[in-house]
């Protein structure tokens, strides 16, 4: 078995080398600079000091997706331009590890936008850019990173792209380190160094031979490329070195706060849910349609009624439909209330509708029509005109005294106790169950008004 | 005896709560936000990282890596979502991650119906990534199953070292539903299997092809290396035939060996009954209604409600089939557990289906027609 994985001599730091002996020699073209950029990496990393298992190197696919296996650190050999991916993974849920990922330019089109959020976030992984300007792997194609003018496979006529400028992009985007330079810079060592140190997101661009494809294609040499470096008015050495906050330490600090509570009772019933403690007079299931506009509290009304339905014995479901502008158009709630358990939620045709709003009355338009004989109607009275052919019994009501925002929650409150669904009391103690006190005490006052919806506001009388 | 009155997604939230989730990763979409802002709000305060992702692929990204570093993860997303999440589904599969993802079903291909009901992404979730492995899928009929089945999908995920699929839909996960306590039932979650310290460690050595190999976190002491390519035990490149072999069969054995435990179908038999319903997820709901009308009016027929779909319960539905000489099938899409059904009740049955792909539930009363 040739693996070391594992073995405990690893763990014993300071290492000499990160690399893994038995697996050498790295199996690059001759000339590649991939070769080059893994030993500064290797040496980078044991001036870190950090034993192997606090490291983790991240790949993605192409030639350098080879470069995990020659280390003896953890590994994870990912999909094409995901890498930062998992790599932001790794680093929230281990804030103290070394996350490392290694791209070529081919990663850094496809997984561009990961590249710009994670220097966003400024989370702490290194990301070192094996940039060759062309696809190695898969036979010398371009790249994002593609000087323009360039011959590839697929520009057979050359470049008619700019190339994008990653280090410029991670720069402008908040990563706090951020480098440009060739594999043949001495100085690489140190800038990696310097990247594995940084608390934050950090990005070396580092330019290099892709000696079977993009030399030959394109006449191109060290030289060449260092020409290219002073010349394309790309910035190199440190573009960046800012002090920000690193999102995992972060979220790890935000997540030492009290536990929230259940959203849902323990099994059991031992905590959270609601005990039931009125009674209900209804015998059968019903279902009720609100039909009303944004901003009138249609869907908490409608949940208001719900709860009191299950604090009353009942089972009780709500679905609501609103547009997606939610603060504009209608906004619908379907309620099924049962002394049996629901199964089908649906609501085609309700038992009682509730219109309180002519956006409502639009959209619900074709329901009057399909309720049966012993359904009520129960609508808001400028608008009983809306409401078509109907065997349907249909009653007004008068919303007129009351706001926007207490209209709905009255109304079903008074037609709720009218239809024998639920008392008064029950939805008192549901409007008790709301957990901000401004609401609560809105909701209380409309329940309070919800008898005079029945009666038509008295004309305005001048006072003599 | 204290009820709930909480939404699927709730229930999705409190599932994965229980079961350990200290990981999500997400991206909004309408049905399945509700459960990227329960699990925002819910997480940090027990200890646990929740993060919106900059898009499908890098939340289920995010979710792998986390999980390889000994996190219990879980995404939610709906079919777009799904679409997006396909290959890292694959990765998955051939790194062996634990790894919940859920599916909220929205009516469509492509963006489809946000904010209507479907169940067209049963097959879409079986074959969803390339190269045609098994899948474990769960799917709930309600809120309260929402709660169990999150936690089985955890229990599953973790000790297949696999990704596991609740295959939910927007009617479970956004209608709030009245929960009997004793319908919450929990399922217990064991960790996945780990690697012992004291031994030389290959992180995808298996003895049988069936086994689950043991897990090593990425930053753990123990070394370990994680690959979605074609790999050999010890987690390195492979093309060598026996071993690509065996990779690739070890991948369905493991699955295959538990379905029989897997198998999770509510089974309503009557003595006799010749017709026999089979639904799952919503539209059961409506399935079960129609039972109970046809019962009364003294028609002597059964119901199976799958709660998992995949593996497809074989032996659950044939025992079902027996005797049985119509089946009738009612799920929202045009006949995509039908044709399981089908070649399971091969042999003089008459299968039928009550399909809809207009937005809308299918009604008790549909599929009473369909049997009467
Ligand atoms: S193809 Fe290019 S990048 Fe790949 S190893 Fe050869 S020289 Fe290096």
């Amino acid at each position: 078995m040739a693996t070391r994985i594992g073995s405990d001599e690893q763990m014993q730091a300071p290492a000499a080398t990160m690399l893994d002996p038995s697996r050498l020699p790295y199996p690059f073209c001759p000339g590649c600079g991939h070769g080059h950029i893994l030993d500064a990496l290797d040496r980078a990393l044991v001036r870190l000091g950090r034993p192997a298992h606090e490291v983790a190197i991240v790949t993605d696919i192409g030639c350098v997706g080879l470069s995990d296996q020659y280390f003896v650190t953890h590994a994870f050999h990912g999909l094409h331009g995901r890498a930062v991916t998992y790599a932001t993974g790794i680093k929230l849920a281990r804030p103290e590890l070394t996350v490392v990922v290694l791209i070529g330019d081919g990663g850094c089109g496809i997984g561009g936008h990961h590249l710009i959020s994670a220097a966003r976030r400024n989370v702490g992984v290194t990301v070192l850019v094996f940039d060759n300007f062309n696809f190695g792997m898969t036979g010398g194609q371009h790249s994002v990173l593609t000087p323009s003018g360039s011959i590839t496979a697929t520009t057979p006529a050359g470049n008619l792209e700019a190339p994008m400028d990653v280090a410029a992009t991670a720069a402008v985007n908040g990563a706090s380190f951020v480098a440009r330079t060739t594999a043949f810079d001495p100085g690489l060592d140190a800038l990696i160094y310097e990247a594995l140190s940084t608390d934050g997101f950090a990005l070396l661009d580092i330019w290099e031979l892709c000696t079977a494809y993009f030399v030959p294609n394109n006449r191109f040499s060290r030289k060449a490329m260092e020409a290219m470096l002073a010349s394309s008015g790309m910035a190199s050495g440190v573009l960046v070195h800012r002090q920000r906050p690193e999102l995992a330490r972060t979220l790890a600090s935000a997540s030492q706060g009290a536990p929230a509570s259940r959203v849902a009772p323990a099994a059991g019933g031992r905590a959270g849910g609601i005990e039931p403690r009125f009674q209900s007079r209804l015998e059968r299931r019903r279902s009720l349609t609100l039909a009303g506009a944004a901003g009138e509290k249609v869907r908490s009304a409608a949940t208001v009624l719900a709860r009191a339905a299950v604090l009353s014995g009942l089972y009780a479901t709500q679905r609501d439909d609103y547009p997606v502008t939610v603060m504009t158009g209608h906004s619908i709630s379907e309620l099924v209330v049962s002394p049996e358990p629901i199964g089908y939620t649906g609501v085609p045709a309700p038992d009682i509708l509730v219109v309180t709003a002519p956006e409502g009355a639009g959209v619900t338009a074709s329901l009057p029509s399909r309720m049966g004989p012993g359904t009520r109607i129960y609508v808001e009275h400028s608008l009983a005109g809306r409401i078509g052919a109907t065997r349907a019994s249909v009653e007004p009501f008068y919303a007129d005294r009351l706001g926007k925002r207490a209209a709905a929650l009255a109304v079903l409150a008074a037609v709720a106790e009218r239809e024998g669904l639920v008392s008064a009391e029950a939805l008192r103690a549901s409007v008790d169950m709301e957990s901000r006190e401004t609401v609560a005490q809105e909701m209380r006052q409309a329940l309070e008004e919800r008898q005079t919806v029945w009666e038509p506001a008295a004309p305005s009388r001048k006072v003599t | 005896m204290r009820r709930a009155f909480i939404t699927g997604a709730q229930a999705i939230v409190q599932g994965a709560l229980d079961a350990g989730c200290d990981f999500f990763a997400g991206y909004p979409i309408t049905p399945a936000s509700p459960i990227l802002a329960g699990m925002v709000r819910a997480l940090p305060g027990r200890g646990g990282v929740a993060i919106q992702a900059e898009d499908e692929i890098a939340s289920i990204g995010m979710c792998i890596g986390a999980a390889m570093a000994g996190r219990r993860a879980m995404t939610a997303t709906s079919g777009p979502g799904i679409s997006l999440y396909s290959e890292n589904v694959g990765l998955a599969i051939m790194a062996e991650v634990p790894l919940v993802i859920v599916d909220v079903q929205r009516l469509g291909p492509a963006t489809g119906g946000a904010t209507t009901v479907a169940q067209g992404d049963l097959q879409f979730v079986r074959w969803g990534t390339s190269g045609g492995y098994p899948i474990v899928a769960f799917s709930p009929s309600d809120a309260a199953e929402c709660y169990h089945l999150t936690m089985k999908a955890f229990a599953w995920a973790e000790r297949l070292r696999a990704p596991v699929f609740l295959l939910a839909d927007k009617e479970v996960v956004m209608t709030a539903d009245t929960v009997d306590p004793d319908r919450l039932v929990p399922y217990p979650v064991e960790g996945r299997r780990l690697a012992d310290p004291g031994k030389p460690y290959r992180p995808y050595a298996v003895e049988a092809p069936e086994d689950v190999p043991a897990f090593a976190p990425i930053g753990g002491p123990i070394v370990t290396r994680v690959n979605t390519s074609t790999h050999d035990e010890a987690g390195y490149l492979t093309k060598q035939p026996a071993k690509v072999d065996r990779l690739n069969r070890h991948l369905s054995a493991k699955i295959e060996a538990a379905a029989r435990e897997i198998e999770d179908v509510v089974l309503d038999l009557l003595p006799g009954a010749t017709t026999l319903i089979v639904s799952y997820g919503v539209s059961a709901r409506s399935a079960r209604d129609a039972v109970l009308e046809l019962r009364r009016a003294g028609r002597a027929v059964s119901l199976a409600v799958l709660r998992s779909v995949w593996p497809l319960p074989a032996r659950a539905l044939s025992r079902a089939l027996e005797g049985v000489r119509r089946v009738v099938v009612a799920e929202l899409n045009l006949g995509q557990l039908r044709l399981e059904v089908e070649r399971l009740a091969a042999g003089g049955r008459e299968v039928s289906g009550v399909h809809r792909v207009d937005g809308e539930l299918i009604t008790p009363e549909e599929i009473a027609r369909a049997v009467a």
